[in-house]
């Protein structure tokens, strides 16, 4: 298991490389650049800025003085932001979408499951459903959408909870409440979705039908012997899902005006931040590499059929 | 089993423990955000902060929050007037060049006195090119200003010297009776020079910032908020009322209103336009709309035909409908522009207008058709171009009625819509790389210059039309060199009016500030620069 984690971990080397190599190109074919604004300039203010900035070199020198300042762990200066550097932007958002992200999917998988495994057990009756009615929706309307109608009614209509921020420069845990619900209806809808599918097919395994005549409590049955199995599929998504959600969303972290790193991504790449893109694009990448092996891990532990592979 | 009593134990333990510190900060509480017992104000200002830095900033959101950290020489009233800030007085010499400024007795924050040589540093630093001070441009009168910021002189030869602690002279290139409009701007504001020469660029950070001015830096969360603190050491501070200013970037205009709404901001320096009715219902008293030094036009790209033609200019210029954009899709808050200099600039008359604008608009089409039949174009040469838009709030909603306006001067005049990111926009505008391209602008002070110096040949490629008029820059320039006011606000008179007659921009609509005030918060006062430091303002009970 150990041999296999560093394996992968050494051949996700490359892979970042690649990643790096092809979002940096992308973003200077971009048209414009990060000084291209209303008001101009004096050309010689601009041309000291490029400089500065190595922008005024070919892109594939820009691009090898960028991974040296990476082998010395020197995202660079952003190139938007004048007083802060690429790392110190990161280090201020990152926390409130980690947290955003861990606890959505921590609710996703409570709800999202056991809403999952309710419809199975009761397939083609109301209970089944329901649940698929509140998934089909959860689906449908996205964050945009219910983020601003939960604020309308929650926090400005009838005033049970603050409708935006953490409190000022302090945090306030109630604050979250609402941004965890809005980013995790998405994750419910496709996890109780994945766990009712998988649930169905393995109550209608071999497995569970010796269990059963084994004469196991239908409960034991269940949550012993059909959860481990069906929960595989569910283990897969929710690794590269769980690096998703906690790069930050742009559409939770604006509607809700928090301080993540998925709004400040997207306000990059407008701006054409090359620096603050990469950096966010590498956090991500290495987010997702690193919660993709986790995953693999937990369904090989889970999954003993998959060990010998 | 003590293992699970061990753990449940520690477990409630941490919970209490961030329950109790999240009380303890009263964090879980709702915001008020005008709140008159602890005197605090949550304002939602329109874009997030990239520097707090005086000489690196650009934005009127970022001059929203330095203006009331620091302080130039002369500052602004509630009405955005220009008041003696760090100087008390000052004098002009007989042929307007040299002014001296007679300083307060006044301290950083952090103790140290705030004196001339603060200025002195100030400014030699903005202007040295290697500041890579973006907005240095705009103190270009002062003596050798500009020839220090291009790197052809060292930046001990900018014209400012301190002659003693409070004494400061600035020497001018040419008279400039606008100079205290222009010292009141963040470019114009000290730095203090003991916290640089320690911490370099790094002392503008909350640990090392010191201010001149009512309010002082707490915290920077980037895209989050700013929070600043009432400074004690403020020479005016017996009169400052409020003692936290909290400040977030409102990238989402409909949130800022909403946050207004559900109490958690007292004032947002802007609010969708299309909802200024169902405002105007929710929170009686608070919207405010107030005319702006803000005007929006178009370019047409002089450098190559169709637009190298006069009759071509003047005939779309005639031919677009500008108060039926200014009534069905800005309504509220703006004007239709018949001129280039939005009417309340200071010392100003502004008369200029064009010849044509009383014309009934059936009258201004058939002129516009018999202009371009002349000019060459008709069935058997049809007028093709594109129109260049930025496709942000209501431009492309305007980009349409500007289509059809030119679009029915004939059957043979064709424009093809083109809306693109505000960035690659300018980009192209600049690179002349476009037909006719719509522009807004926003002056940095309150003087007629601020606009008619875009089309002097002299201002390079953001003379977007590429303007080049031999008699309009020597207008201009000799009102640079007129000390007299009302001679050279004249001289600026006909520069403009020649040019409306020319053509080289499409004059659109003039905008206006608008903004979410809580009725009760006082000092806030309707400004053409909408310009309200926190310092005036205060609380009706």
């Amino acid at each position: 298991m150990l041999a296999l984690a560093v394996r992968r971990l050494i051949v996700a080397i490359p892979t970042l490389l690649a990643i790096i190599a092809a979002a940096f190109v992308l973003m200077r074919a971009a048209p414009g650049g990060p000084f291209t604004k209303e008001r101009q300039m004096p050309p010689e203010i601009e041309r000291r800025l490029e400089a500065k900035y190595g922008l005024d070199l070919p892109v594939g020198e820009q691009l090898t003085r960028y991974l040296g300042g990476l082998m010395r762990g020197d995202f660079g200066p952003s190139m938007t932001y004048k007083d802060k550097t690429v790392i110190e932007i990161i280090a201020e958002g990152a926390p409130t979408s980690a947290i955003l992200g861990l606890s959505a999917m921590a609710l996703a998988l409570l709800v999202g499951g056991g809403l999952g495994v309710a419809a199975a057990l009761r397939q083609n009756h109301v209970q089944d459903y329901a649940v698929m009615a509140i998934a089909i929706a959860g689906v449908c309307l996205p964050p945009l959408v219910i983020g601003p109608i939960l604020q309308l009614w929650l926090g400005v209509e009838w005033g049970i909870l603050p409708s935006q921020g953490l409190h000022r420069d302090e945090i306030g845990l109630i604050y979250l409440i609402m941004p965890v619900i809005t980013l995790s209806l998405p994750l419910i809808a496709v996890i109780s979705r994945l766990m009712r599918a998988s649930m169905i097919e393995t109550l209608r395994s071999n497995a569970i039908r010796t269990a059963r005549a084994k004469g196991l409590p239908e409960a034991q049955v269940i949550w012993r012997h059909a959860l481990p199995i069906a929960v595989l599929p569910v283990v897969s998504y929710v690794g590269p899902a769980l690096a998703g959600v906690m790069a930050g969303s742009f559409v939770i972290e604006t509607v809700f005006q928090l301080p993540g790193i998925g709004k400040q991504f997207v306000l990059a790449a407008q701006q054409r931040d090359y620096t603050l893109v990469m950096g966010v694009v590498l956090i991500y990448s290495f987010l997702i590499i690193l919660l993709n092996l986790a995953a693999d891990m937990l369904y090989r532990a889970l999954n003993p059929r998959a060990r010998e592979a | 089993m003590p293992f699970w009593t061990d753990r449940r134990r520690l477990l409630a333990g941490a919970a209490g423990l961030g329950a109790s510190a999240s009380l303890g900060a009263c964090a879980n509480g709702r915001i008020i955000g005008f709140d008159k017992v602890n005197k605090t104000l949550d304002i939602a200002n329109q874009g997030e902060p990239l520097s707090l830095d005086p000489h690196k900033a650009t934005g009127t959101w970022e001059n929203n929050i330095i203006g009331n950290m620091l302080l130039g020489l002369t500052t602004e009233d509630a009405h955005a007037e220009p008041i003696p800030g760090m100087a008390e007085r000052w004098e002009t010499s007989e042929d307007g060049l040299t002014w001296t400024f007679f300083l307060r007795s006044a301290r950083w924050s952090d103790g140290e006195p705030c004196d001339a040589h603060d200025f002195e540093f100030a400014l030699k630093r903005i202007l040295n090119p290697e500041t890579l001070s973006e907005y240095a441009a705009i103190l270009y009168p002062i003596k050798n200003a500009e020839a220090v910021n291009k790197g052809e002189l060292p930046p001990d030869e900018v014209g400012v010297t301190a002659i003693d602690d409070l004494t400061f002279e600035i020497r001018l290139e040419h008279p400039a009776p606008y100079l205290p409009q222009l010292l009141k701007h963040y470019t114009a504001y000290p730095i203090p020079k003991h916290i640089y020469e320690r911490h370099g660029n790094d002392w503008v950070k909350p640990e090392n910032i010191a201010v001149n001015g009512p309010y002082t830096l707490r915290r920077w969360w980037s895209n989050y908020i700013v929070h600043l603190e009432k400074n004690p050491g403020f020479y005016d501070a017996a009169n400052v009322v409020l003692e936290h200013l909290y400040f977030y970037p409102g990238n989402d205009v409909n949130a800022s209103a909403r946050k207004v709404m559900s109490g958690e901001s007292g004032w947002s320096t802007l609010f969708p336009l299309s909802q200024t009715a169902e405002l105007r219902r929710a929170l009686p008293g608070y919207v405010r709309i107030a005319p702006w030094l803000v005007c929006g036009y178009f370019s047409f790209n002089m450098t190559r035909p169709p637009f190298d033609d006069k009759r071509v200019r003047q005939a779309l210029s005639m031919a677009y409908d500008r108060e039926f954009v200014v009534e069905q899709i800005l309504r509220e808050g703006s004007d239709a522009a018949y001129k280039f200099v939005p009417p309340g600039i200071a010392g100003y008359p502004a008369t200029a207008r064009y010849s044509w604008a009383d014309l009934p608009m059936e009258e201004r089409k058939r002129e516009a058709e018999r202009l371009l039949r002349a000019a060459g174009y008709g069935p058997n040469n049809p007028l093709r171009f594109a129109f260049s838009h930025r496709n942000t709030s209501d431009n492309p909603r305007v980009a349409v009625v500007v289509q059809s306006d030119w679009t029915s001067i004939a059957p043979w005049v064709t424009v093809e819509l083109r809306g693109t990111e505000v960035q690659v926009h300018y980009a192209n505008l600049r690179a002349k790389n476009f037909d006719v391209g719509d522009g807004g602008w926003v002056a940095d002070y309150n003087d007629a210059k601020n606009y008619l110096y875009l089309l002097e040949t002299r201002t390079g490629d953001q003379n977007y039309p590429g303007y080049s008029n031999p008699e309009y820059d020597r207008l201009m320039r000799e009102s640079d060199f007129e000390p007299d006011a009302e001679r050279r606000a004249q001289l600026m008179f006909e520069a403009e009016q020649m040019m409306l007659e020319d053509a080289p921009i499409c004059m659109s609509t003039f905008g206006s500030s608008r903004n979410l005030v809580h009725p009760d918060l006082t000092g806030y006062e309707d400004n053409i620069e909408d310009q309200h430091r926190a310092r005036w303002f205060g609380i009706r009970s």
